[in-house]
């Protein structure tokens, strides 16, 4: 099948936020119209809009969807939401690049949003209808256990330490300080992320992101229509995506399997053979500091085992050989779960240009990777980019 | 074209915002209730686990028995086989010891944690395991590798549940 390329030509997000004014159609439309002003766009110059949101237990409306078409920007348009959990954010991408490779529309709206502080007490509350309802429900598990179980595996299989994920933890969030849409302003030591409270065994508290409100937006072009927008368009490169089974304890925990599939398609694609040579920013997603590493090494971008090495080594600082979330991440800026993975291509997509301000990678990146994942340990999506 | 506009709206409101009323909020909460059918494979599991026994299912075609029991293989999408009954002991493949509740709010002074933990259940194929909790154990003492084994509920408390099993002890 003959695909068109296709490119990011805009960008623009929310405040990440705790708790926001805003409604989520009111953060949507803040996101979208940013995107749109960032390239010069009307919202009559879109064909059709990749809408993205996590539960419809969140905003406690069913079908939250269709009652968000107004604020992406898709009131009359051929509009269609994807969600795939945490993955959403990415996987949204995928789905517009489906939408312009095709040929089937010229432009794409991607719009994806989380407003996670109307659930009360917490949202995570809400978690718990995401297990068996038969086999697992039962016995009230939280989000917290299975990634508090996949840390501790992936620990023990390399003899990672907590220092060692409090690292990753401490890039991330002094990362995050420069970015604008930040919730975060504090610095972060190993020693904090240590001294943390519990929260379940080896989760600590600021071992883990923190719950969000936000919106983040991209606008795709296929490419004649990209070149007349934009002298500086950025090419979606590949793209990448797998679902693992949802019998999540019967495989190991210490590594991504569902990445690793995904993360091969997406570089088979941008015709890349050698990742960790090859790419020059990644924006793995991580909304616990393990996390982060662990999906460097389902990404190929580091051996199994040693990316603790490479990190203190500096490989993965943003001035080093592989800048490993150089927007902050997850950790760093916030976690509104599906605008959280829009984010990092917006980042690559700053960063690819030239346009990240403070947090901008030296030595002229080229190609970049971002990722998101989600729900019972089992599904990503993958996007590279490149200029 | 503005270039430097990237970021737009997202206003944070402090706690303070909300005690104080300066905010308008209206509350809404949903009372629902669901009965699920348990199906073919998970009602022979919890029949079982009833009588004290955990059973689970053989792939005909790549000869795996997998727990929890399921009516196909998804990896050789064929309908699974013979059941099997397999050991109510195995092995700690990872554990947790976690300090909240399921919806976040943190456990009291003097509560215990909770013990969750994935368990390869002896008799299953390698690999397979199963959510469950450990118990009579002191956190501190549990080891990843560590043998374990399924504590029952009284049989006449079971109720055809994976909570018939109380939790998973040392051996």
């Amino acid at each position: 099948m003959k695909m068109r390329k296709v490119a990011i030509v805009g960008a623009g997000l929310t405040k990440f936020v705790r708790r926001a004014l805003e409604t989520p159609k009111e953060l949507s439309y803040e996101a979208t119209k940013t995107a749109l002003d960032s390239c010069g766009l009307r919202l009559e110059d879109i064909d059709c809009v990749a809408h993205g949101t996590a539960p419809d237990a969140f905003d406690g409306i069913h079908q939250n969807g269709e009652y968000m078409v107004d604020g992406c920007g898709g009131w009359n348009k051929p509009t269609m939401r994807v969600y795939v959990g945490g993955a959403t954010g990415v996987h949204a991408i995928v789905h517009g690049w489906h939408h312009v490779a095709s040929g089937m529309f010229d432009t794409c709206l991607v719009v994806c949003e989380e407003k996670m502080s109307s659930a009360m007490p917490h949202a995570q509350g809400f978690f718990l209808t995401i297990f068996d309802a038969i086999t697992e429900r039962a016995l009230h598990p939280n989000l917290l256990w299975i990634f508090a179980l996949e840390m501790n595996r992936y620990m023990n299989r390399y003899g990672y330490t907590k220092e060692d994920m409090a690292l990753a933890a401490v890039n991330n969030k002094m990362n995050g300080l420069k970015h604008p849409a930040s919730q975060f302003r504090d610095e972060v030591t190993v020693e904090d992320v240590l001294n943390s409270e519990i929260m379940a065994y080896p989760v600590s508290r600021l071992d883990v992101s923190p719950v969000s409100d936000g919106a983040a937006a991209v606008v795709l072009a296929a490419e004649p229509v990209a070149r007349r927008i934009t002298d500086k368009p950025v090419w979606i490169e590949g793209v990448g995506w797998t679902l693992d089974t949802a019998y999540w304890a019967t495989r190991d925990l210490y590594y991504p399997r569902y990445l690793d599939t995904a993360a091969r398609m997406a570089y088979d694609m941008a015709g890349i053979r050698e990742p960790a040579k090859q790419i020059n920013i990644a924006e793995p997603y991580d909304p616990f500091d393990y996390k982060a590493l662990h999906h460097m090494e389902g990404l190929q971008l580091s051996p199994r085992g040693k990316t603790v090495e490479l990190l203190r080594d500096g490989h993965f600082a943003r001035d080093g050989n592989l800048p490993m979330c150089p927007s902050g991440g997850l950790l760093g800026v916030g976690n509104p779960i599906a605008a959280a993975g829009t984010m990092k291509v917006c980042e690559l997509f700053w960063q690819l240009r030239g346009e990240a301000d403070e947090r901008q990678v030296p030595g002229n990146p080229r190609l970049g990777v971002a990722q998101a994942w989600g729900d019972l340990m089992q599904v990503s999506s993958v996007v590279v980019v490149g200029i | 074209m503005q270039d430097k506009v990237k970021v737009s709206g997202g206003t944070g409101l402090s706690e303070e915002d909300i005690r104080s009323g300066k905010i308008f909020l209206t509350e809404d909460s949903l009372d629902c209730a669901f009965a699920w059918d348990t199906g073919v494979a998970i009602t022979r599991y919890l029949n079982e686990l009833k009588k004290g026994k955990i059973i689970a299912s053989e792939c005909r075609e790549c000869s795996r028995i997998m727990l929890p029991p399921r009516m196909f293989c998804e990896l050789c999408f064929r309908p699974s086989g013979d059941w099997v009954y397999v050991q109510d002991t195995g092995t700690v493949n990872t554990f947790s010891i976690c300090h909240v509740h399921w919806d976040a709010s943190r456990i009291k002074e003097g509560e215990k944690p909770y013990l969750p933990a994935v368990i390869e259940i002896d008799g299953a194929s390698s690999g397979m395991g199963i959510m469950h909790l450990l118990g009579e154990v002191e956190p501190d003492a549990i080891k990843i590798g560590m043998k374990v084994k399924a504590v029952w509920k009284p049989e006449d408390e079971r109720t055809g549940a994976i909570t018939d099993i109380k939790y998973f002890k040392p051996l």
